[in-house]
């Protein structure tokens, strides 16, 4: 059985874990990004490629030790370098001794050949098309499961009474999940993590503001290289919306633009009026879209030298003054301390808070509580 | 009425000037450019600009603030694709926007969409709109346009011949007379990058020119014809879908393969996206044709002059010694 590898992208392994297992190979879980990870990315990858290069390039580094020999990814056709990200792995793997294969998955719509030659590699089951599309039919249900919890956790942090209390819920009940195989069974272990963190013990009054978070694809949904900002922002008080989430993201790429999306686009249309690669133009147009739905602010997430999130973060200027919405841009990259975020951000929670209740002193706040 | 259009002398105005000048004429509007780029210009730049954003970006803002109140209009193009198969770096597709909304003041910008895939977008398309803006009659329009193409064609035809941008440049819209091409020197370099980058004095510290006075002869890939890069192999399984990063790649392969030159010098700015991978792809390639030496030179805002020189030297020296010259 081919040993294959993808990868690390939140809880997102469990489904693809599940998926790549039900074709027949044999999966190397990529670790979760860690130091080790990010000193061989910097090790090996290009020095001013963006953060989410270096972090997969040290995740097939250590998968490879581990003996992968398939890496799974996505492709994308650009401009943004994610597109090329595959090209560039592939040529320095192989030129650091690691004679790994990889397959990368372009949008099927543009190239269905493609995905289905791909699809027939990665199938050493030899399952029928039908089998296979049960099996991705089963692992989408399961990165549904995977996204919905953990919005429950958005909303469910910011006012647990037992600082904590959510996050470590959230860690038990995931492994339920992995349980699951069945989609019957997937919607049981669902049902059952989100009645369990809705048990947990809430402060409903309390005063939470509303965040959006929005930015580049792979520092919004990877912790490890957030530093965990979901879960700094609830501790502070603080609902987060997060303006992407995988399930969402595929569909996007994979049918066809979804309402949302498309108000999105809609919306960004005065400031960036084409997709510029990236997430440049989702990122104008969910600020503008949050200003509307009457949040107290947006923070941006980027990596690094991301050339369509430094386009929007230009354009933002104008867009903050223009809806009245405060916002924050973190450009993350592997020196990124997590003290010193934590530090903006409750500058940045201080802030959104004056301008909220004016008339409360920020001392009572359950941030300065906590 | 006639208008003065202000074009940056920086990013595409080295490969599309020629066109844009006689297509503006041909309207009957006044030209002007920003000039060569100076201290100040880069500092205003630099100040204005986005900390992240790369030193090309930096460097046009500056060119574009220095227009502002010598102007009516700002030609500020989004060019999106002009060979149907490669489009240009985010950065150029947001750039009418990122002047918009991105600046501290506003700019009567004219912002014109180019992108030959579409019909909607198309060269034709996108030149009429800007003559009807001005509401010039559409036989002139059409007159204006066909200078341009002209203009574009004839640039091409100076590039290949060896002629570099900046001289071809002042050739075609100022009837200057085309300098004498260099006494070949004992070395041959090909020095590749942006032409923004390259054929920009005073971002790569004049670079050409002081490869001229060590004795070095210098292609770039403006040089070479654009069907000769295009055939090459550049051993990726996608190719690179930015314009001028796709044709940098494979013009080092075609460097590397004919072994013509002595050795390649990869010229880079600190924040270019693309050329993260480029220059990695061409580190790489490099490694496969251990006989042509391989250099990559990055530059920024905080660069010194003498820190190039003397890589630059090194450089030669290491050459000329390989070679027993």
């Amino acid at each position: 059985m081919p040993r294959v590898t993808f990868p690390h992208m939140g809880e997102s392994y469990r489904a693809f874990k599940m998926l790549l297992e039900d074709l027949g190979n044999e999966v190397i879980l990529p670790p979760r990004p860690s130091k080790r990870t990010l000193d061989y990315g910097v090790q090996y990858a290009p020095e001013f490629a963006c953060f989410p290069l270096k972090v997969l390039m040290g995740t097939y580094v250590e998968t490879c030790q581990m003996g992968a020999e398939i890496i799974v990814t996505s492709g994308g056709v650009g401009p943004c370098r994610a597109g090329q990200y595959g090209q560039v792995h592939k040529k320095i793997l192989h030129h650091i001794g690691y004679p790994v294969e990889l397959i990368v998955f372009e949008p099927p719509l543009l190239h269905p050949v493609d995905f289905l030659r791909n699809i027939r590699r990665l199938n050493r089951a030899r399952l029928s098309y039908r089998a296979v599309w049960e099996c991705i039919k089963r692992g989408w249900r399961k990165l549904q499961a995977l996204d919905r919890i953990e919005a429950l956790t958005h909303v469910i942090r910011p006012r647990e009474v037992q600082k904590g209390s959510t996050s470590k819920t959230y860690r038990r009940v995931l492994n339920y999940l992995d349980q699951a195989t069945t989609i019957d069974q997937i919607a049981q272990a669902e049902a059952a993590a989100l009645a369990e963190l809705q048990a947990l013990p809430q402060d409903k009054e309390r005063p939470v503001l509303k965040v959006g978070l929005v930015g580049e694809i792979y520092v919004l949904l990877e912790p490890a290289s957030n530093l965990e900002i979901e879960e700094t922002l609830g501790h502070l008080g603080v609902e987060v919306d997060r303006s992407m989430y995988l399930t969402g993201w595929t569909r996007d790429n994979t049918i066809s633009h979804t309402s949302i999306t498309q108000q999105v686009h809609q919306a960004a249309r005065p400031f960036i009026p084409l997709c510029i690669g990236g997430h440049g133009r989702e990122t104008v147009g969910h600020t503008i879209v949050y200003a509307q739905h009457g949040y107290d602010g947006v923070i941006q997430l980027a990596p690094f030298t991301c050339i369509p999130e430094i386009v929007a973060k230009t354009v933002l200027t104008s867009v903050s003054a223009r809806y009245n919405i405060p916002v924050l841009t973190f450009f993350l990259d592997e020196q990124t301390g997590k003290a010193g975020m934590t530090t903006r951000l409750e500058a940045f929670v201080d802030l959104m808070r004056r301008k909220k209740w004016p008339a409360l002193s920020v001392a009572s706040q359950p941030a300065a509580a906590m | 009425m006639q208008y003065k259009i202000g074009i940056p002398a920086s990013l595409m105005y080295f490969t599309q000037y020629p066109a844009w000048h006689a297509f503006f004429t041909g309207l009957g509007m006044q030209v002007v450019t920003s000039g060569a780029t100076t201290k100040k210009l880069l500092d205003q730049g630099v100040k204005e600009a986005l900390a992240d954003a790369c030193l090309p970006v930096k460097v046009y803002i500056g060119h574009v603030l220095s227009l502002k109140d010598k102007v009516d209009y700002l030609f500020v193009p989004r060019i999106v694709c002009l060979n149907k198969r490669t489009i240009y770096c985010p950065k150029f597709l947001g750039m009418p926007d990122m002047v918009k909304y991105g600046l501290s003041c506003q700019l009567p910008v004219l912002d014109t969409w180019i992108d030959v895939r579409d019909r909607k977008t198309g060269l034709w398309p996108a030149y009429k709109s800007i003559g009807q803006f001005f509401k010039k009659p559409l036989r002139q329009i059409a007159r204006a346009y066909w200078q341009a193409r002209r203009a574009e064609k004839a640039l091409t035809r100076l590039l290949t011949r060896g002629y570099f941008p900046p001289a071809a440049l002042a050739h075609l819209t100022q009837g200057k007379p085309l300098p004498a091409r260099p006494a070949a020197g004992n070395l041959t370099f090909a020095v590749l990058g942006y032409p923004y980058l390259v054929h920009d004095p005073f971002v790569s510290f004049d670079l050409l020119g002081k490869l001229n006075r060590l004795g070095v002869r210098v292609y770039t890939m403006e040089n070479v014809p654009v069907k000769a890069l295009q055939q090459q192999d550049s051993e990726l399984d996608k190719t690179m879908f930015w314009t001028f990063s796709d044709l940098a790649l494979k013009a080092a392969f075609y460097f590397f393969r004919q072994r013509r030159v002595d050795g390649i010098i990869h010229l880079t700015a600190f924040g270019c996206g693309p050329d993260s991978m480029v220059d990695k792809l061409m580190e790489l390639t490099a490694h496969d044709y251990p006989q042509v030496p391989f250099m990559s030179l990055t530059i920024d805002e905080h660069s010194g002059e003498a820190g190039v020189m003397t890589r630059l030297e090194a450089f030669v020296d290491m050459v000329r010694r390989k070679k027993g010259a």
